[in-house]
């Protein structure tokens, strides 16, 4: 096995990891905004609750399984209470009052964790089970938690494919998404239906940033540059579209990691000096939203509408 | 002379008196506080052309900001310290990028064009982080400040101070004139209804893009103002949360009445220089604030101080 190819490999596998990651908090954000019409920017701050909370009852219980329940089921909390106390008032506002209002929620989530576990990054561990490394074939060895994201992330991704359309939960939405006053008026309970969509959304931010934290810094804020990559992501694959989601959260997460990974020694073998060291880094931060701007440009509804509108 | 217009002057007035305030006061540190509220003041104006007018919400718009003031911070690197260098240049480097910016994002709309500002503008910010030519994530230091010769010292805080209180003078006369002219009435007519301006043979398309590249511009004016004022640039100008903040400003003051924007700059710099001096968690008070300006009362300050003029609008769909 030459060296070229593990190397493809082990960052095949590091953005797929990345893209599914994406995924988990690009299919909330598409969701809650395909059937309440409305942008979460504080969709960030769920992620960051679910890693806090998983990373700080981890450290104190020692059982990940705990942390992870915790971590899941607090952001889920956090966004029922956001649904009911702020987002059930701007439903009906513009978009220009949802971006407020969460960027609003935005400060206040980063403050508050700020206070409780101050500005640093917090330790988050990997559990024992998964700390090793695996040995996928010969002369690469992959990081078994990382593995263990992609499996979880592609299970998660499945589940939401079989309660979005093959159950009864799933109609609902996809009514709702496609004609909500339609839907209402044949006697779906949105208001329930909305608070669970966007429990739903935030679980699987939570989960998101549960499973990221020990692969990237527990910070306050740790959420913001997520949600501006999953809304690359959302755009990209069209918003409302789940399998839009899935897809452009893969393509981002492949473009993303090749760049930064081939990007330096690509332009090191095209240029001499040190024009590679200076260019690939900004190169490699630009690629995505090139990425972005190049699909806009010829189809701005994105890649993957949904069909329903 | 309507009531907006008194009320920007009244504006302008008390801006070009705070330094005689400062003196009698004793209080030297509130030339530099309100020298900021200004140019910030400058960055929302420009914001609430194409927000308040053409309704579009823009929530990159701090990259223009930071893109003039990396122009200034990066000529000055390579010694280049004229001023009639910095400032055309930083104008015409915001424009372009609000032109590229402009041209692909209003291909879309609604939450679309939000996202996707905001997309940009993030790509500012990291573009900046990851030059590490120019200080990376550290910033750059600028010597000193553009250098206009001996007529306009601007290592002065008084005469700097006063060159960007005529400069926000001289753009808000301009964006009244712009906004009532007829490419201003285009704007707000789209605002209202853009098919049916399409209908009428309208190209939106350009003049949306052209609002856009104006607002870039002004935008990247108060960049270049802000690197003069702070000799100092860095990524963070470029944070999104830059960008929110200056939404913040628009609202908070009032949108589409040009002097609101001002007044929200004054609001909001001050209330987090008080803040700040309270409490490290200041943005948790802010957040709240907000979220009560979007659930109790969005007209802003200059809609209150205008109430009874208020003349009910439509809603527009966008």
């Amino acid at each position: 096995m030459s060296a070229g190819t593990v190397l493809l490999v082990e960052q095949s596998l590091n953005g797929l990891q990345f893209g599914i990651m994406l995924f988990l908090m690009a299919a909330g954000l598409t969701l809650v905004f395909g059937v309440m019409n409305v942008v979460n920017l504080a969709h960030g701050s769920l992620y960051m609750v679910g890693a806090y909370l998983c990373a700080s009852v981890f450290a104190a219980s020692g059982s990940f399984l705990l942390g992870v329940s915790t971590g899941i089921a607090g952001a889920t909390l956090v966004g029922i209470l956001f649904e009911v106390t702020v987002f059930r008032r701007i439903y009906d506002g513009d978009h220009l009052d949802h971006v407020l209002a969460t960027f609003g929620l935005t400060l206040i989530c980063n403050e508050v964790v700020r206070m409780i576990w101050g500005p640093t990054a917090l330790f988050a561990a990997v559990p024992q089970g998964l700390a090793g490394q695996v040995q996928l074939m010969p002369g690469l060895s992959y990081p078994a938690y990382r593995l263990a994201i992609i499996v979880v992330g592609l299970m998660v991704a499945g589940l939401l494919y079989v309660l979005v359309n093959r159950t009864r939960l799933g109609m609902v939405i996809r009514a709702s998404a496609s004609n909500r006053t339609m839907a209402a008026a044949l006697g779906v309970n949105d208001v329930v239906l909305y608070t669970i969509v966007f429990g739903l959304g935030a679980a699987l931010a939570g989960l998101s940033g549960l499973m990221a934290a020990p692969v990237f810094a527990v910070t306050p804020g740790m959420g913001d540059n997520v949600l501006i990559l999953s809304f690359v992501v959302v755009v990209i694959g069209g918003i409302g579209s789940v399998r839009g989601a899935f897809l452009a959260a893969l393509l981002i997460g492949f473009v993303d990691t090749f760049g930064r990974a081939f990007l330096r020694p690509l332009l090191a073998s095209l240029f001499a000096g040190n024009v590679a060291d200076n260019a690939a880094p900004a190169m490699a931060s630009l690629l995505i939203y090139a990425l972005m701007a190049v699909v806009l440009f010829f189809r701005p509804q994105g890649l993957f509408p949904p069909r329903t509108r | 002379m309507d009531r907006t217009k008194v009320l920007a002057m009244l504006t302008v007035l008390g801006l070009a008196l705070v330094p005689v305030a400062a003196w009698a006061f004793d209080e030297p540190f509130w030339i530099d506080l309100f020298a900021r509220v200004a140019i910030f003041a400058i960055a929302a104006l420009s914001l609430d052309l194409i927000l308040g007018f053409a309704g579009l919400v823009s929530f990159g718009h701090a990259i223009y900001m930071g893109l003039g003031a990396y122009t200034v911070g990066i000529l000055s690197y390579h010694g280049i310290t004229a001023g009639l260098v910095h400032f055309p240049a930083a104008i015409v480097v915001s424009a372009l990028a609000a032109l590229m910016i402009g041209a692909i994002s209003l291909r879309t709309s609604g939450v679309f064009f939000i996202m996707i500002t905001l997309a940009f503008g993030q790509m500012g910010y990291f573009l900046a982080i990851s030059i590490n030519a120019y200080g990376g994530d550290d910033g750059l230091s600028i010597n000193r400040q553009s250098d206009f010769g001996s007529l306009l010292r601007l290592d002065d805080l008084h005469v700097f101070y006063y060159l960007v209180i005529v400069i926000l003078a001289a753009l808000l006369w301009l964006g009244f004139r712009l906004v009532n002219s007829r490419f201003g009435l285009l704007l707000q007519a789209i605002r209202f209804n853009e098919r049916r301006m399409n209908a009428l043979g309208f190209p939106t398309f350009r003049y949306k893009l052209a609002a856009f590249v104006i607002s870039g511009a002004v935008c990247g004016l108060a960049g270049a103002l802000l690197a003069n004022l702070t000799l100092f640039v860095s990524p963070s100008l470029m944070h999104w949360f830059r960008s929110g903040e200056l939404l913040v400003m628009v609202i908070a003051g009032g949108m589409a009445t040009l002097v609101g924007p001002v007044l929200g700059a004054i609001i909001y710099l001050m209330l987090e220089h008080v803040l700040a001096g309270l409490t490290v968690h200041w943005p948790a008070v802010l957040g709240a604030i907000l979220l009560l300006i979007v659930l109790f009362g969005k007209q802003g300050l200059a809609g209150i101080l205008l109430a009874r003029k208020k003349v009910k609008e439509a809603k527009p769909h966008g």
